[in-house]
């Protein structure tokens, strides 16, 4: 084995990524976090990534119950959880075999030896034990016995071994604070607080992390700590946080700067529920959070109470739009402000229901019987669904129709540090209410945004029904006549269509002409970004072109498209974004780059297709 | 309510020309509608008529109220989230048996289980009548209809049972032809605190045009229909010497002054009961048919829970702002 060092010395690293793996039952999320927190508040800028199984509790020690968690903490401004794995953290066979790979030669290898027995070897599939084949010689393995360690620190406790096995985790985080030069203050705090009402279970965890710590530091094959220095993150207040939490925030805060009370419709689906666990936390911003008995209730209820005047959001994953599609049809038809949230998961069908993908796109876009053109939105990143889910409340209000904002499992259950922003940092949204009852119909309409007025039960002399059937175009009465309709049709589409005229313009990063522009929406900003300034920062003509607003596109997107020879669309999907450029805006050297394995990009693999599209002879034309 | 405006059914008539079938009881229930709702003590801007999709679902678009015309099945939906998001609201929904019990019948025991506090009318006429004639989940066994040319094979919900079984606090059934009385119905509906569910037993002149005459035709109805009302004796008959009565756990007709029988021993309806066996029987009854409030049990409102609630969690949160939620729990200042 290569991992015997004589001396030991503390190196100064720019980030370290570390993988923590186990059981579904071992705690491995919330080992992650707490590394993740602690680094935060030392000031590194950090990104998480939890990979789960879609089982709640899996057989211990099975493949498939193998859950995941990796975080990045860095000196630097980070974008993504990370590629390449410094350390990897496996609790038992399984996790290790299902993780490995993503290990390169050299790295660090965390094991717990006392899951390594002959039943759990061979539940993970291994004929011999790979921590004494040789087969991990590649690795710098640290070998520690944790479960019975962890058994030794809390003895004199008097608990049962199934409550001292739960410390393992405590033991493993104490040992890899030791490694990076974490402080422990943060983790005991957390236990005090959380456990507030079971002090044996503050003690004993306690007991494990700080064991831990002290082993790691006796371990003589322990023999380099590293220390990762703070981050140039701009100045401020911080907190942790993520996607889901920011979604529903985002929307909390749009209600009060459009003095409007919040409705939520929702049914629980994968990955989206957390942002319903965090609205029915909050009745005392008058939140009104609705648990529905299917996801068309969900959106049905949200039209309901936008009719009645709420600011009404409905929230779920490609499966329930699914579902939506003829009611989201409904909001458009009858020009219903509303949100709806889809927080993308693998698919088609139930699909990979933990995993990411963003393969709902053309669903939102086209997902509906008849001509129905909705705004579409999309997130960044676990900070930015904060953002956008004030956007998309204002597009909605202003403009009075229905948006759908994207994100998904990545971003919603990823974290990162949020500059925290109040509401005097964020600006009034001015929903488009009517006025004047005199000669008003429903389809009294703003000359320029073409938004018709919107007028709810309560307001004296503004009686008037709406509906799924055509209307006319100035009484708002039910209407069949064919040039009508017709007229109806397009003017529904003209009121998306001017939304352009109210979003910001297409920013470049990188190069701002030049050989290739990177195209890239929502949630894979992350890696687009760190590929794209490694690319640029080599001296590479690449920029990076990322979309939020997909319908309407933004007004600039045509002059930023002419100005590379090549383009090159990256999503994770078989290419949808890829055609609705090629659709919208026909005439470029259009590439495409998919990947559709539940997983995000890493930036390694975004770079050397940069660089295979770049030499590429090939000349698409559309 | 004491500032309202004295209004007439007028005040409630759209500009727009109904457009039903000539002779359709559709008529009769929105004119009943029309005329209960001067009696309600509530403004006109404070009403909202919401429906699904049918013949019965353009019921919105004649009402000079707020309305939605929704789509098909989702009207109990819609409107949850109307009443939800103001519950000062007078909240109707108006539905049929396909709407209600078929493609919304989910929406439909939801609602009713939940006991929100609007009115559901369900215009029962036992087919489908906008899509021209097709079986509903309340058409009965053998019925001959477009998709069952050799009798229908699929057996029929019965709405009372349905509502019931979801723990339907009110239910009432009535005669779709009988103005006075189904206006009475929906005053009474409109006062009841909590989920109303009223069936009406229409008549489709087109495609099933007949089918609720035992209790709908003047001749037969007497002696085929017990119209219950609370405190009173479940006594009907052309001569009014029909009752009902407990018969081990069997209700039978008996006739007063036949085998002994006086009015001492004929059933007095207590609507208000919150054990449902005895409104589950009458529900069932098809000899005669039941009509009337067969079950009026009040329990708090959704509604009322749910704002109760948060007015409960605003108090206790002591004037939180969004700006303390954001630097709630751990934050960390970089300088």
């Amino acid at each position: 084995m290569s991992n015997h060092f004589s001396h030991k010395s503390s190196s100064e690293l720019d980030s370290v990524v570390i993988r923590f793996t186990g059981d579904s039952g071992d705690g491995m999320q919330l080992t992650g976090t707490q590394f993740a927190d602690t680094s935060a508040l030392m000031g590194n800028d950090i990104a998480t990534f939890p990979n789960y199984p879609s089982e709640i509790r899996a057989p211990q020690g099975s493949l498939f119950g193998v859950s995941g968690f990796q975080v990045q903490v860095s000196n630097q401004d980070i974008a993504t959880p990370g590629d390449e794995l410094d350390m990897l953290v496996a609790m038992n066979p399984a996790a290790l075999k299902t993780n490995l790979q993503d290990l390169a030669p050299g790295k660090m290898l965390l094991v717990d030896t006392d899951a390594f027995t002959g039943k759990n070897l061979k539940k993970a599939g291994y004929t011999t034990n790979p921590l004494e084949d040789g087969s991990l010689d590649a690795y710098r393995v640290i070998a520690a016995p944790i479960t019975s360690k962890t058994k030794a620190a809390l003895l004199d406790l008097g608990m049962d071994n199934k409550s001292m096995d739960r410390s393992k985790n405590m033991f493993t985080l104490g040992m890899i604070y030791w490694i990076y030069g974490r402080s422990m203050d943060h983790t005991i705090e957390f236990f005090k607080k959380k456990f507030k009402k079971r002090p044996i279970v503050i003690e004993a965890n306690t007991r494990a992390l700080k064991a831990g710590n002290v082993y790691a530091e006796n371990l003589e094959l322990i023999a380099t700590t590293y220390q990762v220095r703070p981050a140039k993150l701009k100045k401020g207040k911080y907190r942790i946080i993520m996607g889901n939490q920011a979604t529903a925030w985002g929307f909390i805060a749009a209600a009060k700067k459009a003095k409007k009370e919040l409705f939520l419709g929702s049914y629980p689906i994968t990955p989206a529920s957390d942002i319903l666990h965090e609205l029915v936390k909050h009745p005392e911003f008058r939140v009104k959070s609705f648990q529905a008995e299917d996801e068309i209730a969900g959106v049905a209820s949200t039209i309901g109470a936008s009719f009645a005047g709420d600011l009404a959001i409905t929230t779920t994953s490609g499966p329930g739009l699914a579902l939506k599609g003829e009611a989201i049809g409904l909001a458009m038809m009858t020009e219903m402000p509303m949100v709806i949230v889809d927080v993308q998961r693998g698919g088609p069908s139930t699909g990979l229901p933990t995993k990411t993908e963003q393969s709902d796109l053309l669903q939102a876009l086209y997902g509906r019987n008849g001509e129905s053109p909705v705004i579409v939105v999309a997130a960044n990143s676990p900070s930015h669904c904060f953002d956008m889910a004030f956007e998309a409340s204002r597009l909605a209000l202003e403009h009075m129709t229905p948006v759908i904002l994207m994100t998904d499992g990545y971003i919603a259950n990823g974290s990162e540090p949020w500059l925290i922003k109040k509401l005097a940092d964020l600006p009034d949204i001015k929903p488009h209410i009517a006025k004047n009852p005199e000669g008003w119909t429903p389809y009294t309409r703003d000359k320029d945004t073409l938004a018709r007025e919107w007028a709810y039960p309560g307001m004296t002399g503004f009686e008037h029904r709406i509906g799924g059937l055509e209307k006319h175009i100035e009484t708002g009465n039910v209407n069949m006549q064919p040039l009508n309709h017709e007229e109806m049709v397009k003017l529904r589409a003209e009121k998306v269509r001017r939304v352009a005229n109210d979003i910001p313009d297409l920013k470049v990063e990188g190069a701002q002409e030049g050989d290739l522009l990177v195209v890239g929406w929502g949630g894979t900003y992350g890696a687009l970004h760190m590929a794209v300034q490694s690319a640029f920062g080599h001296g590479k003509k690449v920029g990076l072109a990322h979309f939020n607003y997909i319908n309407p596109l933004p007004a600039n997107t045509a002059e930023v498209l002419g100005k590379f020879k090549k383009i090159v669309v990256c999503e994770l999907n078989e290419g949808q974004m890829h055609r609705v450029l090629l659709m919208e805006h026909p005439g470029h050297n259009y590439f495409k780059y998919n990947k559709v394995q539940g997983l995000p990009f890493t930036i390694q693999e975004l770079m050397d297709r940069f660089d295979q599209v770049m030499a590429s002879e090939k000349i698409v034309t559309a | 309510m004491t500032d309202v405006k004295k209004y007439t059914f007028k005040d409630f008539a759209s500009d727009q020309e109904v457009r039903w079938c000539p002779g359709c009881d559709d008529y009769v229930i929105l004119r009943a509608v029309q005329k209960a709702l001067p009696e309600i003590g509530r403004k006109k801007e404070d009403i909202v008529f919401i429906s699904g999709i049918g013949c019965s679902s353009r019921f919105p678009y004649y009402m000079n109220t707020f309305g939605i015309h929704g789509i098909h099945g989702r009207a109990a939906a819609i409107a949850t989230g109307t009443k939800l998001a103001n519950p000062d609201l007078s909240v109707w929904v108006i539905t049929g048996d396909g709407d209600a019990l078929a493609i919304g019948g989910n929406h439909t025991i939801h609602a009713i289980r939940r006991n929100i506090n609007m009115n559901v009318i369900l215009f029962n006429n036992e087919i489908y009548g906008l899509t021209k004639g097709q079986f509903s989940p309340t058409s009965l066994l053998g019925q001959r209809t477009k998709t069952s040319p050799f009798g229908n094979t699929q057996p029929p919900f019965n709405p009372g049972e349905l509502a019931i079984g979801s723990n339907g606090r009110f239910f009432a059934r009535i005669s779709g032809n009988k103005p006075k009385e189904l206006a009475a119905m929906f005053i009474q509906a409109e006062q009841f605190k909590g989920l109303s569910f009223i069936e009406v037993l229409q008549n489709c002149v087109i495609f099933n045009d007949g089918a609720h005459d035992l209790v709908n035709s003047k001749e037969t109805r007497p002696d085929n229909q017990v119209y219950v009302e609370h405190g009173k004796k479940m006594i009907f008959g052309h001569d009014n010497n029909k009752g009902l009565r407990l018969n081990g756990l069997k209700l039978e007709v008996v006739t007063i002054g036949e085998n002994g029988i006086t009015e001492e021993d004929i059933l007095v309806h207590d609507a208000h009961n919150p054990d449902p066996t005895l409104h589950f029987m009458l529900t069932r009854m098809t000899n005669p048919i039941v009509t009337g409030v067969i079950r009026a049990v009040e329990e708090m409102p959704y509604d009322e829970r749910f704002v109760g609630q948060m007015e409960e969690r605003i108090q206790a949160s002591k004037g939180i702002t969004f700006d303390d939620l954001v630097e709630s729990g751990e934050t960390y200042v970089l300088d």
